[in-house]
């Protein structure tokens, strides 16, 4: 069977947060456009548009990757976290929390995508060397903080996730 | 970004007829860090993109028969230096695959996709190249195949007519003896394009030299293979006299251009020692160790 041209609305069906979600978007909107438009999920921010600046970074089945770089049909069936994911009803994220006590954000634009790829980064490597975090974290640019107490914070949370593992 | 139409085939078949409809209207669709952002920033018109990644064979990452590697078109970077036995076959591939844009890049971003979009400083093509890959290709009239340093033909431009697409590439089981190296300058520590770029695959016997392969980037419109600096190699002892002698024949051999990322003068210089680093961390995987000169 000849494989359907998709154009105009597509009908698009795929989880979110462990939730499934149904959503209409056109071939040409990106992923961050219908979770941004569509969907209400603001966290995700549109910075450069381009792949340079990593404040777009969600985790696409379990990869990080900038989801202004994914068209909104790739998104079906697959598996997608947000930031709006990471905090639990128990409370933050030990990388939310480390963050605010490291005063690890001034403007908070770059923090979500700062939090989603350095959770993935945890995830893959639980006790990295502050290189190893710097590089994993190349792609994601702050211009208030200088970057330090990011990475101070990223380890801060490491050892504490480390220590209730 | 304009109206664009995006189909996802399960086979070559349906991705070859579906390019063959739409001429040069249609392209392959992998990761999309190079397409998606064209298209959006009007460098490229593409009207139908076409997912690689439902396709099986674009997305194989296997060992062969004989020995060889079958790495599929749309095969995302961080698959590559996440696997431990392709890493350890071909260390100049995932030298480049670690350094291209940044780990959200490398999530999506394929060799295949660097290799297709042509572009002179792809930092995974020079080892590509001097690991013998070749690029196995199907369209209307069927499959084909062209060895890597053919592919590119222009920047932005290669062998692919309308109606092809890039299968998979197949890359030579490393000989026993053997190592390889690619790393680049750019001005800062990383998310840069190559000043310019410099692999070398070296296959030794004890200390003598067997087999050689130097490629050079970001210096001609297309990445370079320099053939007779490897062959100069063969029979040599792996030191730094012998090194230097390919270094002076890939720096005689880059044509670059002056450009906002550097000189002439200095993209020869580069190639020079640049040469010389990539054939001292292709030595010291065939070594048995790894590379210390950082990326």
């Amino acid at each position: 069977m000849a494989t359907e041209i998709q154009s105009g609305k597509v009908h698009v069906q795929t989880t979110i947060n462990g939730e499934s979600v149904d959503f209409l978007a056109e071939p040409r909107e990106s992923l961050l456009e219908v979770l941004r438009d569509n969907l209400g999920l603001t966290g995700a921010k549109e910075g450069c548009n381009n792949g340079n600046c990593g404040a777009c970074n969600v985790v696409m089945d379990g990869v990080l990757v900038n989801s202004c770089c994914v068209l909104s049909v790739e998104a079906a069936g697959a598996s997608i976290e947000t930031i709006e994911g990471v905090a639990s009803p128990e409370g933050l994220h030990p990388l939310q929390q480390s963050f605010l006590e490291n005063a690890a954000l001034q403007c908070g634009v770059c923090t979500p995508g700062f939090i989603v790829a350095a959770k993935a980064l945890l995830e893959e490597n639980p006790d990295p060397t502050e290189y190893e975090v710097r590089w994993w974290l190349a792609g994601n640019l702050c211009r208030c903080t200088g970057y330090d107490k990011i990475v101070r914070a990223v380890l801060d949370a490491a050892e504490r996730m480390r220590a209730e593992a | 970004m304009r109206a664009i139409q995006y189909a996802a085939p399960s086979t070559v078949e349906d991705a070859v007829a579906i390019l063959a409809e739409h001429g040069s209207d249609a392209r392959m669709l992998a990761g999309g860090t190079d397409l998606i952002v064209q298209v959006r920033e009007d460098a490229r018109d593409t009207g139908v993109f076409v997912d690689a990644k439902k396709i099986p064979e674009l997305m194989d990452l296997s060992v062969n028969a004989d020995g060889s590697t079958t790495l599929g078109a749309a095969v995302p970077c961080h698959e590559l230096y996440n696997n431990a036995q392709f890493a350890a076959s071909y260390p100049a591939v995932v030298d480049a695959a670690r350094i291209i844009g940044s780990t959200g890049i490398q999530g999506r971003a394929s060799v295949g996709g660097n290799l297709c979009n042509s572009g002179p400083a792809g930092d995974t093509i020079p080892p590509l190249i001097v690991h013998s890959a070749v690029c196995n290709i199907a369209g209307p009239d069927g499959k084909r195949t062209v060895a890597v340093e053919d592919f590119c033909t222009a920047p932005g431009r290669n062998v692919l007519a309308d109606g092809e697409l890039l299968v998979s590439l197949t890359l030579p089981k490393p000989p026993a003896g053997s190592g390889s190296h690619y790393l680049r300058f750019i001005p800062r520590n990383e998310m840069d394009i190559a000043v310019v770029g410099a692999g070398a695959s070296l296959v030794l016997d004890g200390e003598s030299i067997t087999a050689a392969r130097i490629s050079l980037g970001a210096v001609a419109p297309t990445p370079l293979f320099v053939q007779a600096a490897g062959d100069a190699l063969i029979g040599l002892t792996a030191d730094e006299d012998s090194f230097a002698v390919a270094a002076d024949i890939a720096r005689d051999a880059a044509s670059p251009i002056d450009d906002m990322r550097g000189t002439i003068a200095h993209r020869k210089q580069l190639s020079y020692v640049l040469t010389q680093r990539a054939l001292r961390g292709a030595r010291a995987h065939a070594q048995g160790g790894s590379p210390t000169n950082g990326h």
